[in-house]
């Protein structure tokens, strides 16, 4: 089961994240579709005319038929046209789904975009409906959704909730160390120091500031959650003879894993054996590749527990013994274990659904070599994970340079 | 302009009928399904996992323990504004099914996780609804 390894990433554009509450107005979803391609065209050094597959999430502009509305505004004729509905995993899905189709010989070169400005114009005389989306985060307060009937009514909304409530349960189960927690911003916080763009770039931290912090959802700090930012990334994903014609050094699409077992998770069988487990053992099951030949991990970081739960089940540490791990490790660039390397969301910034491809482009940079004060050093494989909702739905990508 | 946010309640529909209806009655009644002896929450038309077409109703008694919580110290969204701190629960019955609710009666430093814990009916008889909340038992 799995890829040959013969697609890689060849260009990427990630923009520098704006904060939410002071954002300008920005070109319609679908202009900056348009956008991010062109740059991240340009990147690879290939021709939009070599485009003929597409992979997107979805547009304010459109409800339905995204990815034909996409395929026809760019002028791409697409053989793969997809929308991928994975929330924070949909960046590494979206990445394999384009190697796939790449493989099977359905398409030379993919893009895979997530524009994430959302603040985009009004008319009058078209008023957009005030959506659920807004107060209820990912959950759906329609008659007849599960969540409207059963979650939303208790508070059970958003994430924070959540997550403090899969930290109580890690704490009640292995023993809890606010410290190591407050470390990985931390040492995130490093990384994202030396990092352009990033949003935390001047601004350092220390393991106090984080636990002075306000409590958000027990035992969460507010330093310990993603802020909310806009932004955008997107990703060209070519075939071997494209690939040798950009401008970059190849990052070959070696493994993936994906898993998806609930949405909510107040029905996971049992709240710390997340997907991670499987989606890890199926991406270095299609690799000759074993955890130790990392040079670097990228780990999908909305909230610090997170990070430990994926390093845990993605198997770099034993379960349970994540706090000594992070404790033990130096996790900077310049590190024994180097995560995060761009300052992962925490320390970059988390620009919506482009989020999840904040990891693909960091281990992209490090692999092609590109990634300035902050690079590691030697840096020719990587393992990035995605997850989406309350660690219901992850990805993972292992990528390789040649 | 000032915008109020009223509390979003449950509406039942034709497959959860029955569970809301006992909650009107103070009790509790969740599917199960015979042929994987399996107790089924939330309410569906077949069994997770078999697909099987065989749930039936059952009452239980409600009684289960504490798996998790936190305490949301900021307000979950503008309609639960006033319900801070709230103590945002997940509760195991005892025959193994989880649901989401919160906790009440107790004071924050004098949750465990694991502890006893018993329902509680708070009647809304302006929405027609009951919801169950928990106490520790």
């Amino acid at each position: 089961m799995g890829l040959r390894g013969d697609a890689a990433i060849v260009g990427y554009v990630e923009l520098p994240p704006e904060r939410m509450n002071r954002s300008g107005l920005a070109p319609f979803v679908l202009e900056q579709w348009a956008e991010l391609s062109a740059a991240a065209l340009d990147d690879a050094g290939l021709p939009a005319e070599s485009v003929n597959g597409i992979v997107t999430s979805h547009l304010a502009e459109s409800e339905l038929f995204v990815p034909s509305t996409i395929a026809e505004y760019l002028g791409v004729d697409a053989n793969f046209a997809e929308l991928l509905d994975l929330g924070g995993a949909s960046a590494a899905g979206m990445v394999w789904r384009a190697a796939a189709a790449i493989e099977l010989g359905l398409c030379d070169v993919v893009l895979c975009a997530l524009p994430a400005r959302y603040i985009t114009a009004m008319s009058e005389k078209k008023p957009r409906a005030l959506t659920d989306a807004v107060f209820f985060g990912a959950s759906s307060n329609q008659y007849g959704s599960p969540q409207a009937e059963f979650e939303i009514p208790y508070g059970n909304i958003g994430q924070n909730g959540p997550y403090g409530q899969v930290a109580h349960r890690y704490g009640a189960e292995y023993g809890y160390d606010e410290r190591a927690m407050a470390k990985i911003v931390v040492d995130q916080r490093v990384n994202a120091n030396h990092t352009e763009g990033a949003i935390w770039k001047d601004t350092p931290l220390t393991v106090e500031d984080v636990l002075a912090s306000p409590v958000i959802a027990d035992p969460l700090h507010m330093l310990e959650i993603v802020m909310p930012c806009v932004g955008g990334a997107a990703v060209v994903v070519a075939g071997a003879d494209y690939a040798r014609r950009s401008k970059n050094r190849p990052v070959w699409i070696k493994g993936f894993g994906e898993h998806v077992p609930y949405k909510t998770p107040t029905y996971a069988r049992d709240l710390l054996a997340t997907p991670m487990l499987k989606v890890a053992d199926q991406a270095f099951g299609m690799t000759s590749l074993t955890r130790a030949d990392m040079d670097m991990v990228s780990i999908y970081d909305c909230y610090s527990i997170t990070v430990l739960l994926s390093l845990e089940d993605a198997g770099f540490c034993e379960k349970g013994k994540g706090m000594q791990f992070v404790a033990d490790h130096d996790l900077t660039f310049r590190g024994d274990f180097p995560v995060n390397t761009a300052g992962g969301q925490l320390g970059f910034g988390q620009a919506g659904l482009a989020g999840g491809m904040h990891h693909v482009c960091d281990a992209t940079r490090q692999i092609m070599g590109r990634a300035g004060a902050a690079q590691v050093a030697d840096c020719n494989r990587a393992f990035v994970s995605g997850n989406g909702g309350i660690l219901s739905e992850q990805t993972a990508l292992i990528l390789q340079g040649d | 302009m000032s915008m109020t946010f009223e509390r979003p309640m449950p509406v039942k529909t034709p497959t959860s009928a029955p569970f809301w209806d006992a909650l009107a009655q103070h009790k509790i009644a969740i599917q199960y399904s015979p042929s994987s002896d399996a107790w089924v929450f939330y309410p569906r038309v077949r069994a997770p996992r078999t697909l099987a077409d065989d749930l039936v109703w059952r009452e239980i008694s409600g009684a289960g323990t504490l798996y998790t919580y936190t305490v949301a110290r900021r307000p979950v969204s503008p309609h639960f504004a006033d319900a801070v701190p709230q103590i945002l629960a997940i509760v195991q019955w005892d025959e193994g099914p989880r649901f989401s609710t919160e906790l009440v009666n107790i004071a924050v430093e004098d949750i465990e996780i694991g502890m006893r814990v018993r329902p509680v009916f708070v009647d809304y008889p302006e929405h027609d609804v009951t919801m169950l909340r928990y106490e520790p038992s």
